[in-house]
């Protein structure tokens, strides 16, 4: 796992408070994670926070599952 | 039209003494002080160190983590209170018609640690307001009574009352009107409040509302004492379920008390002092007598506002005085903050459990750290110092005053049929 990924997954861990083991590329906040629409605004924040990048509105609607997070994360985050 | 009576069946407290009724009852009637230094945040710089803080709760393990981080302490505080009272009422929600049964809430200030973490983070930043999206709704006042009703699929009329420190006095009196106008058949209702962080303490602080007895925290909430100079902050929930007397009846509730009379006033006067004859809190004693149709003679205890302030103690005692005439020397007087501290939006719920405990046992609880008489204050006057008394109590009154001069009493009385 890319650190990127492994950075993603504690924060959905630790936002969500869901297991691990739950948070797997394919899984979609709202409808795997239990995320609802507030939950999904929080946790782009803290990718922006964790990244120190700036998502804007009309690119975080696309990001709905882990995978989708982790891809555009390892795209937009200078390494 | 024929009001409906109200009884209550159901109490839940989660206070400094105790995190239990049980628990509380027993402090108040030992004279614990809840009072110690505060363990929250560092209080090096602040002139009172000291509070009386809910002790022991554990928040992620009453409500997970993930829900939680999402409610400030005092929602936190409000689902746990409610959860005993809940349970004490033996109520099965699935059996009942929710859309007759109402959340009515207290709170004084709502979120102010959510407010503050959530402003100093910003305060931190470059100006690009980064606000969590829950800042808002952790934060609003309204808010307690909307978790309570999504846990327990409540939809009833549900609202907060917000009158600083008589906030869920109003909250008891809304829902009583409410069930006496056969508008509902229940109400949860009571109060909940938490500001005790840097922002609660220092506000007050800067007010020289707070007692700074800091060599001795556990006597510096010493109501109706010579040497008393202020308040102590607390912090907690009292849950309070009343209901129509013949619902509670149908499905065979115990009944711990009924609620009479509830009484509202304004001072007029002042944004925090209260008006020096007590004419707001004369005329709300009266008031709530009247709504109850009672006189001074048929009460036994009054569970007094009795914040421990130098000015606030006694324009009390001369309202009290007013309102009851000679009967004042027949009762006892207690304020219970002198062991819990001032719980601001939620002393009223805590108050009107310790008055209503007070008639279902007979004990009036007592005005513990007294040392000095004040003579300033007729020395007839029973106010129950330091040790609780046995005395049977059929009607018990509880005063509530708010900055901004909002006055609120509520009357209980031993229930029979």
């Amino acid at each position: 796992m890319s650190d990127i990924a492994s950075r993603v997954k504690a924060i959905i861990v630790e936002k969500l408070g869901v297991d691990e083991s739950e948070v797997t590329p394919e899984a979609s906040f709202t409808n795997d994670l239990g995320a609802d629409s507030l939950d999904t605004v929080e946790l782009i924040m803290e990718f922006e926070k964790e990244f120190n990048v700036a998502i804007p509105d009309d690119q975080a609607e696309t990001i709905g599952t882990v995978g989708q997070a982790v891809a555009y994360l390892e795209k937009n985050v200078k390494a | 039209m024929e009001f409906k009576r109200v009884v209550v069946t159901g109490l839940g407290a989660l206070t400094p003494i105790g995190n239990t009724v049980p628990e509380y009852w027993n402090s108040l009637i030992n004279g614990v002080s809840g009072a110690a230094f505060i363990k929250s945040f560092d209080v090096e710089k602040f002139k009172t160190k000291f509070a009386c803080e809910v002790k022991g709760f554990d928040a992620e393990g009453f409500l997970g983590r993930k829900e939680a981080r999402k409610l400030d302490p005092f929602v936190q505080y409000a689902l746990f209170s409610t959860e005993e009272a809940v349970k004490d009422a033996g109520l099965d929600f699935e059996k009942l018609d929710t859309s007759r049964i109402g959340v009515i809430w207290g709170s004084g200030i709502g979120g102010l640690k959510t407010f503050l973490d959530e402003v100093v983070n910003f305060a931190k930043g470059d100006g690009t307001p980064k606000f969590n999206p829950f800042f808002i709704p952790k934060m609003i006042a309204d808010i307690a009574p909307g978790h309570i009703s999504i846990k327990y699929g409540l939809r009833g009329p549900n609202f907060t009352t917000v009158s600083a420190c008589a906030s869920s006095n109003n909250s008891l009196i809304d829902a009583f009107n409410y069930l006496r106008l056969g508008k509902a058949n229940m109400f949860i209702t009571g109060g909940s409040e938490a500001i005790i962080n840097e922002a609660g303490i220092g506000g007050f602080n800067a007010m020289h509302a707070l007692s700074t007895r800091n060599d001795d925290p556990a006597t510096a909430s010493r109501p109706f004492d010579l040497d008393r100079d202020g308040f102590v902050a607390g912090e907690g929930a009292g849950t309070i379920i009343l209901e129509e007397l013949g619902h509670a009846l149908k499905r065979g509730a115990k009944i711990y008390a009924e609620m009479v009379g509830g009484g509202m006033s304004a001072d007029a006067y002042h944004m925090t002092a209260p008006h020096p004859d007590g004419l707001g809190a004369s005329l709300v004693m009266k008031a709530a007598l009247e709504d109850a149709g009672l006189t001074p003679a048929d009460i036994d205890y009054v569970n007094v506002h009795g914040t421990s302030t130098p000015i606030g103690d006694p324009q009390e005692v001369k309202a009290i005085t007013d309102a009851f005439g000679d009967r004042v020397y027949d009762i006892n007087i207690s304020s219970t903050k002198s062991m819990t501290g001032h719980l601001l939006g939620a002393a009223g719920a805590v108050e009107a459990i310790a008055s209503i405990l007070a008639i279902q046992n007979d004990i009036i609880p007592p005005t513990i750290n007294h040392f000095t008489d004040d003579p300033a204050f007729d020395p007839r006057i029973n106010f129950t110092f330091n040790k609780a008394q046995k005395r049977v109590v059929n009607v018990a009154q509880s005063n509530g005053f708010g900055f901004g001069g909002h006055n609120a009493s509520v009357i209980f009385k031993k229930y029979q049929q």
